[in-house]
């Protein structure tokens, strides 16, 4: 009996095709990249039954077990259940393994579970949105980072979520010792300065990335209650047109930017060129073809914004165009 | 003479209390930590024995309760000076044993260093002191070496266990409070801790070699001079001056004095630009000298109360009772 499979359910099906005839991998999705160590030896199995023993640790922090024959997808879907119950992945049928793989795992820095400058746990805001978002056959790119270094590379995402936190100072505190300004100097955007031996941070330049709460000695500046987000957009790689994303939201909660990345699956299914190959066309291309007018009008859908959070009405990306030469 | 309380009973006291007194413990503050989503215990106003944080060590001491981070010794304008009113209400300081030797350290420096300092007494004096008890010892305390582990000079003791309040109560005053919110008699005494993990061994003396050791290089070269340490510290007294003028009004301000810390740049700046102790690790070995050394010479017991704050502090993971034990080490060493 000749090799029968049908690739386009299977890639759907979070397998690849490999170069080697009648071969392929099979891709674990992880979300936030965080994960009990007991899977790591679940992959192994996997990767020494069926899989050549290699594995490689993906790009978006997810597991791609090498080597493996595609008639055994199916077993190897079983052996999936358990990692996908683990990580709570949302699924149609149990056993069936993923159900879905358009929209890519949620990535994300470690996070304030470990860093010291996180300004949030992006673990756990990953996950979050992984079950809000998944499973999608869409191409979305999200990812979460800590703070404003994007170590998680966010920019490079259709969806950048970057922790912010809004600097509470108590002057009664403050014993003019300058470490905050010195810190924002060094190492941020030199928003801080001391008048009166007082700090006064110019907000119009403050990113809120929280140097200046973990430099102080005395608890003066301590993080707001409430977290903060900057909510990147269409940033990407690729052939065409990479780009760095840019803020859209700043001063902005978790809420509405969920909310915002659920109104772009609508704004994508209704303008997606019908000849997108595989079904997959970049957000940032379908925005530039219909502008940012009318993507914004269906991104801000049923958002109520909190009013410190600033919206950037107007957004043109530049990046490298590698599409209009000679035009 | 000791006594129980019920809850009811508890903040029924706590209440009458806080009518005649500024009470002052230390709280676990929520997501104000160095970190993100970490916690702080520093001293604050409290009006219910439920509110403090009985548990845990606080990060901070009490010492702001009597030396505020700012305070403003008075207001001026073109022809006149206005002192601040002092505190409206007495001060009940709630703090454990150390800390209670700590409030010596404080005395002697404020108190009986030369003259009264004005501003110091005016709110020791009406402050009174309420003994937490250690029922084991923290991670990074030494009391015991430091000989703080028993404090015995308290108003007052109080133990949360559950939702009943023990307290022993020496001072009449407050022991009319609490027989008047009915708590009822019972043998309590104090919690102490009888041993800690750390223990530390000053050096007897100090050589003259001991200035220049190699220590106080690693040590420099470790420390970013940020002043935790201090500021943590129930012992360290230092404060600098700053005089305001107002923004709007520059003939009229006034003149505030500030924690300040031997290990943050400016410390010994002095006019005409000179400053002593440049480098951190000369400030480090001030330091240290100073806890175990120069205020011993001076009033005949050691300032450092062992608590162990500046090691839970430090960012850079410097041990100052490793320090101290690495120091009489060497001069031991030396001596033979």
């Amino acid at each position: 009996m000749g090799m029968d499979f049908n690739t386009k359910k299977l890639k759907k099906n979070a397998f690849r095709v490999s170069k080697v005839r009648g071969m392929g991998a099979s891709r674990i999705r992880v979300p936030g990249g965080y994960l009990n160590a007991e899977i790591l030896g679940m992959v192994q199995e996997i990767a020494q039954t069926y899989g050549n023993g290699i594995v490689h640790l993906t790009t978006r922090q997810g597991f791609e077990i090498e080597g493996i024959r595609l008639e055994d997808m199916e077993e190897i879907n079983q052996k999936l259940q358990p990692i996908i119950e683990m990580l709570e992945i949302n699924q149609t049928d149990p056993g069936t393994g993923y159900p879905a793989s358009g929209t890519r795992n949620i990535s994300a820095c470690i996070g304030n579970n470990v860093c010291p400058f996180a300004n949030y746990n992006t673990a756990q805001l990953a996950k979050r949105i992984e079950k809000e978002v998944f499973p999608n056959d869409l191409h979305f790119k999200i990812a979460c980072t800590g703070c404003s270094n994007d170590c998680a590379k966010v920019r490079m995402h259709d969806f950048g979520i970057i922790g912010m936190t809004m600097p509470q100072y108590d002057p009664s505190r403050c014993v003019s010792c300058q470490a905050c300004i010195k810190g924002c100097r060094s190492l941020s955007v030199d928003a801080l300065r001391m008048e009166n031996y007082k700090i006064i941070r110019d907000t119009e330049k403050c990113i809120g990335c929280g140097v200046c709460v973990t430099k102080c000695p005395t608890r003066a500046l301590t993080r707001s209650r409430k977290k903060y987000y900057k909510l990147t957009l269409m940033g990407r790689t690729g052939k065409k047109n990479p780009r760095l994303g840019k803020d859209f939201l700043v001063w902005a909660d978790e809420e509405n930017i969920i909310k915002i990345i659920l109104n772009t699956y609508k704004f994508v299914k209704e303008y997606i060129s019908p000849n997108a190959p595989g079904g997959k066309e970049h957000i940032g291309y379908i925005i530039d073809r219909v502008g940012f007018e009318e993507y914004k009008k269906w991104a801000l859908e049923g958002v109520e914004l909190m009013p410190e959070t600033i919206v950037n009405e107007c957004i043109y990306w530049d990046g490298l165009h590698f599409d209009n030469k000679g035009k | 003479m000791g006594y129980q309380l019920s809850k009811p009973q508890a903040e029924q006291l706590f209440r009458e209390l806080t009518a005649r007194y500024d009470l002052y413990a230390p709280v676990v503050k929520k997501g104000d930590g160095c970190f993100s989503d970490t916690d702080v215990i520093r001293y604050e106003k409290v009006s219910s024995p439920y509110e403090i944080a009985w548990e845990a060590k606080s990060d901070y001491s009490f010492k702001e309760a009597l030396l505020p981070v700012n305070e403003t010794l008075f207001y001026f304008t073109e022809d006149e000076t206005t002192v601040p009113k002092g505190p409206r209400k007495d001060l009940l300081i709630f703090l454990r044993s150390c800390d209670l030797y700590g409030v010596k350290r404080l005395d002697e420096i404020y108190l009986k260093n030369g003259y009264e300092d004005f501003y110091y007494a005016r709110l020791r004096k009406r402050a009174k002191f309420i003994l937490m008890g250690c029922p084991s010892t923290c991670t990074s305390g030494f009391c015991v070496s430091m000989g703080t582990n028993r404090a015995e000079n308290y108003d007052a003791y109080l133990k949360l266990s559950g939702e009943t309040l023990y307290a022993d109560c020496p001072c009449s005053e407050l022991e009319a409070y609490i027989k008047e919110a009915g708590g009822a008699e019972a043998a309590v005494s104090p919690d102490y801790a009888a041993e800690n993990r750390e223990k530390v061994t000053l050096p007897k003396k100090l050589s003259n070699e001991s200035f220049n050791k190699k220590i106080w290089e690693e040590y420099g070269s470790r420390c970013i001079g940020c002043g935790r340490c201090n500021f943590v510290c129930p012992t360290c007294t230092c404060f600098t001056m700053q005089d305001i003028f107002y923004r709007d009004n520059e003939k009229a301000g006034e003149r505030r004095r500030v924690w300040a810390s031997c290990q943050v740049d400016g410390y010994t700046d002095m006019a005409g630009g000179i400053s002593f102790r440049k480098t951190q690790g000369d400030r480090f070995r001030f330091k240290v000298m100073h806890k175990i050394y120069d205020y011993e010479k001076r009033f005949g017991y050691p300032m450092c109360v062992g608590c162990g704050r500046c090691d839970d502090v430090c960012p850079e993971y410097i041990s100052y009772s490793n320090c101290i034990n690495r120091l009489a080490k060497e001069e031991e060493a030396h001596e033979e």
